[in-house]
C-alpha cells in the first residue's frame, strides 16, 4: 500500500543555513502521526515543506504515491492535503458562516463560478452547516471570524482545514495557548473529524500527542531520529536524551 | 445539520420581507431612475443626473477590486477610457457603414473594450497583491496616457475623437439627440451593471474575493489560486470601467486622453473611498457625492480640489469605512432601539464642528483670494480677504471650533458606548 505522506532525503536551506538536512518520513493512510521535537526543530518548515508553502532545495515528496514537491499549495489542496496553521490564520472580515463556506467551494466543484448563487447550492450550504455543527460554532456563524474568541478561532481554523473533506489533514499545533479543559474539547474534536482520514499533527503537549498518535516521529535540528509507535519512542534512549528527558516516564 | 444562530443575532441579521426586501430594493431604484428626471427637469440637473449615473458604475467596478478583492488601482481610468475610445470608433464605425446596430448597445462594446485591456495586461498585473499591483497599475495608467497623445489615430492627440450619436439609427423612434433619451440610456445601463455587480459578489467566485482579500495566503490552502481570483476580478472590473467609459463616451460624443489619466483614476478612488469600501452602496453614495460636489463647487470656489483633498483626509481620519461605514454603525442601535439616546449628543457636537469647518473654508477662501479676486461670502456675510478681522475671524472659528469639539466629540463617544453596550445586550451586536 502506498503510503499518504512519503518524504524523501529531503533538505531546505535558507541561504547558508540549513533548517531541514536528509528528512525521511513515511505516514500510512489512515494513520494518526505526531511529529515532536524542540524549538527550532524544523517542525513547522516540514509542515510546510509538505503542504507546498515552501520548496524543498532537493529531495522528494509524495502525496499517496503522486510526487507533489514543486507543486503550488492549492494544486497540494486539490490533491487532498488540507493544513491548518500554528497562528490562527482566517479570513477575519469575514463571518464564520462564510470562512467555512469557502473552504468547501472548491471541493464542490464550484472553482470559480460566477454564474452561480453561492446561497442557492443546496450541497454547499448542506456541508457548511454540518462542518459548523462538527466543531460547535453554528451559534456563531453570523459573527465576523476577527471577533471570535481566541479558542473558538482555533476551532474555526480546524474547520476550514477539514471542509473541503480533504484525506489527509496536518495540523500545526491546534491547542497551542489553549487552556486545559479547552485542550480537552480540542482532542476530542480532532480524534472525531479526522475519524477514517489520515492525521499529521505537530504538538508540544506530551499528553495529547501519547493520546491521539499511533505513531511519532522526533524531530531534532531538521532530522528525524525516532520514528515509531508512542512505546518505542518511550522507550528509545536517543529521543529521552535528546529531547524527552524525563518527561515522558 | 441545521445552520442555527442564536435567536438574537438571527433577528438582527434577518432582513424584512427577504427575498421580497431584495427585488423591492432594486424595483425602487428603477422608480426612482425613471420619475427622477420628471422632478428635476431641468437641462442643468439632467446633465448631472447622467454624469452622476455614470461615475456610479465607474465606481462601483472600482470596489470590485478595492473593496472586494482588496486591490488599490491607480490606473482604473485606463480601462474607462479605453472603454470610451472603443465606443466613439464604434459609433463611427457604425454610422459610417450603416450597421444596424443601436446606440444602446454601444456601451457593451466600451465593457468589452475594458475587458479585453483588461485580459491582456491583467495577468502580469494581478501576479501580486498590495504595493506590488498599486505601482505597476500607477505605470501602465501612466503608460497608456501617454501612449494616447502619441498614437494620433487611434486616439486623436490633444483634441481627442469625436461622434455623433444621433448618426445611429434610432431606436424605437428615439434618435438620443434630447439629454433625456440619453439620461434613460444612461439610467438602464446603471440599473443592469448594479444588478450584475451585486450579483457578481454573491457567486462563489465573489465570495473567494473577499477571502482572498482578507487572507490570500490561506486561500491557497483551500483549493484556489489567488491570481485567478485577481484576475478575473480585474477583467470584470475592466468590464463595467469600460461600459462607464462607453457612456461617457455617448454622453459627450468626444473621446480624449483626459478619460485616461491620472485624474480620472484619482476621482474614482477619491469616490469609492468617501461613499465606503465595505458595502456594496457605498460607492454609489460616494459617486453620488463626489459628482455632486465637483459640479457644485467648481461654480462656487476656483480652489475646489482643495476642498476635495480636506474631505478625503478628514474620512481617511476620522471615518475610514467612509459614508456607508457610519450608516451602517448605526444600523444595530437602530434595531435595538438605543440610535435616540446618541442624537441629543450629534446635536450638541454638531455647532462646533460647524463652526469648525467654516474657519476651515474661510481659511481656504482667505488664502486663494489673497492677491486678489471677489470678496469672499459666507452665509451671506463678506469677508474681505486682506482684512485681519477676517484672518481673526477663521482663527477663532478654526481652533476654537476645533478645542470645543474635541469635547463634544468625546461626549458623543461615551453616548455611543453606553448605547452599543444596550445594543449588545439585546442581542443586536456581536
Amino acid at each position: 500500500m502506498t503510503a499518504a505522506i512519503q518524504v524523501n532525503a529531503v533538505e531546505k536551506s535558507f541561504g547558508n543555513v540549513q533548517i531541514i538536512r536528509d528528512l525521511n518520513l513515511s505516514v500510512a493512510k489512515g494513520e494518526r502521526h505526531a511529529i515532536i521535537g524542540p524549538n527550532g526543530a524544523g517542525k513547522s518548515t516540514t509542515f510546510n515543506l509538505i503542504s507546498g508553502y515552501i520548496k524543498p532545495t532537493s529531495g522528494e515528496i509524495r502525496l499517496n504515491g503522486e510526487v507533489t514537491s514543486g507543486l503550488r499549495p492549492f494544486e497540494i489542496n486539490r490533491r487532498g492535503l488540507s493544513r491548518s496553521f500554528q497562528v490562527t490564520n482566517v479570513f477575519a472580515r469575514m463571518t464564520v458562516w462564510e470562512n467555512v463556506r469557502c473552504a468547501v467551494l472548491w471541493a464542490t466543484g464550484h472553482r470559480y463560478a460566477f454564474w452561480k448563487n453561492v446561497d442557492n447550492l443546496p450541497e454547499v450550504k448542506q456541508r457548511t452547516a454540518q462542518i459548523l455543527d462538527d466543531i460547535h460554532l453554528s451559534h456563531r456563524s453570523d459573527v465576523p471570524a476577527g471577533l471570535l474568541t481566541y479558542a473558538e478561532q482555533r476551532e474555526l481554523e480546524i474547520g476550514i482545514t477539514i471542509a473541503g473533506g480533504a484525506n489527509v489533514i496536518m495540523l500545526d499545533e491546534p491547542t497551542a495557548g489553549m487552556s486545559h479543559a479547552e485542550t480537552e474539547r480540542a482532542v476530542a474534536l480532532i480524534r472525531r473529524l479526522t475519524e477514517g482520514r489520515t492525521l499529521v499533527i505537530v504538538e508540544h503537549d506530551m499528553s495529547v500527542v501519547f493520546g491521539l498518535a499511533d505513531r511519532i516521529s522526533v524531530l531534532v535540528y531538521g532530522h528525524i531520529i525516532a520514528s515509531g509507535t508512542p512505546e518505542e519512542i518511550r522507550g528509545n534512549p536517543k529521543v529521552k536524551e535528546a529531547y524527552l528527558g524525563e518527561e515522558v516516564d | 445539520m441545521t445552520n442555527a444562530p442564536t435567536p438574537s443575532l438571527a433577528a438582527a441579521k434577518q432582513e424584512p420581507g427577504g427575498a421580497l426586501g431584495f427585488y423591492g430594493v432594486w424595483l425602487l431604484a428603477a422608480a426612482a431612475l425613471i420619475v427622477l428626471p420628471l422632478i428635476f427637469s431641468s437641462g442643468g440637473s439632467l446633465t448631472s443626473f447622467s454624469l452622476i449615473g455614470i461615475a456610479i458604475i465607474f465606481a462601483l467596478s472600482y470596489n470590485i477590486l478595492l473593496g472586494q478583492t482588496g486591490l488599490l488601482s491607480f490606473g482604473h481610468a485606463v480601462q474607462y477610457g479605453l472603454g470610451g475610445f472603443l465606443a466613439v470608433h464604434a459609433m463611427n464605425a457604425v454610422a459610417n457603414h450603416n450597421w444596424p446596430i443601436p446606440l444602446p448597445v454601444i456601451p457593451l462594446i466600451g465593457g468589452i473594450g475594458g475587458m479585453a485591456f483588461a485580459l491582456l495586461v491583467g495577468w502580469v498585473m494581478t501576479k501580486r497583491a498590495g504595493t506590488v499591483f498599486a505601482m505597476i497599475s500607477l505605470g501602465i495608467g501612466e503608460l497608456v496616457a501617454s501612449s494616447s497623445l502619441i498614437l494620433r489615430s487611434v486616439f486623436g492627440g490633444e483634441s481627442g475623437i469625436t461622434t455623433d450619436r444621433t448618426s445611429l439609427m434610432p431606436m424605437f423612434g428615439w434618435t438620443f439627440g434630447p439629454q433625456i433619451q440619453v439620461y434613460y440610456l444612461i439610467a438602464f445601463w446603471v440599473l443592469v451593471s448594479a444588478i450584475a455587480m451585486y450579483a457578481l459578489t454573491r457567486t462563489p467566485l465573489g465570495r473567494i474575493c473577499n477571502a482572498v482579500r482578507d487572507n490570500p495566503e490561506r486561500v491557497e490552502f483551500i483549493g484556489y489560486d489567488p491570481h485567478v481570483v485577481r484576475y478575473l476580478a480585474y477583467m470584470f472590473a475592466g468590464f463595467f470601467a469600460g461600459i462607464a467609459g462607453g457612456l461617457t463616451a455617448i454622453n459627450f460624443e468626444i473621446a480624449n486622453s483626459a478619460y485616461l489619466g491620472a485624474m480620472q483614476s484619482g476621482f474614482v478612488l477619491f469616490s469609492t473611498f468617501i461613499g465606503g469600501t465595505a458595502y456594496f452602496f457605498g460607492p454609489i453614495l460616494g459617486a453620488i457625492l463626489v459628482t455632486y460636489l465637483q459640479l457644485g463647487l467648481t461654480s462656487v470656489t476656483s480652489v475646489w480640489q482643495l476642498y476635495f483633498g480636506v474631505i478625503f483626509i478628514g474620512i481617511v481620519m476620522f471615518a475610514p469605512g467612509g459614508i456607508a461605514g457610519i450608516l451602517m454603525k448605526h444600523r444595530p442601535l437602530i434595531r435595538a432601539g438605543t440610535l435616540g439616546t446618541v442624537i441629543p449628543s450629534y446635536l450638541v457636537a454638531a455647532i462646533p464642528t460647524l463652526a469648525f469647518a467654516l474657519g476651515i473654508i474661510l481659511t481656504i477662501e482667505t488664502v486663494a483670494r489673497f492677491s486678489g479676486g471677489d470678496p469672499i461670502n459666507l452665509l451671506g456675510i463678506p469677508f474681505v480677504a486682506t482684512a485681519p478681522t477676517t484672518w481673526a475671524a477663521a482663527a477663532v472659528l478654526v481652533v476654537g471650533g476645533f478645542l470645543v469639539a474635541r469635547i463634544t466629540w468625546r461626549r458623543v463617544a461615551e453616548a455611543w458606548d453606553r448605547a452599543a453596550t444596550v445594543a449588545r445586550d439585546r442581542g443586536y451586536l456581536a
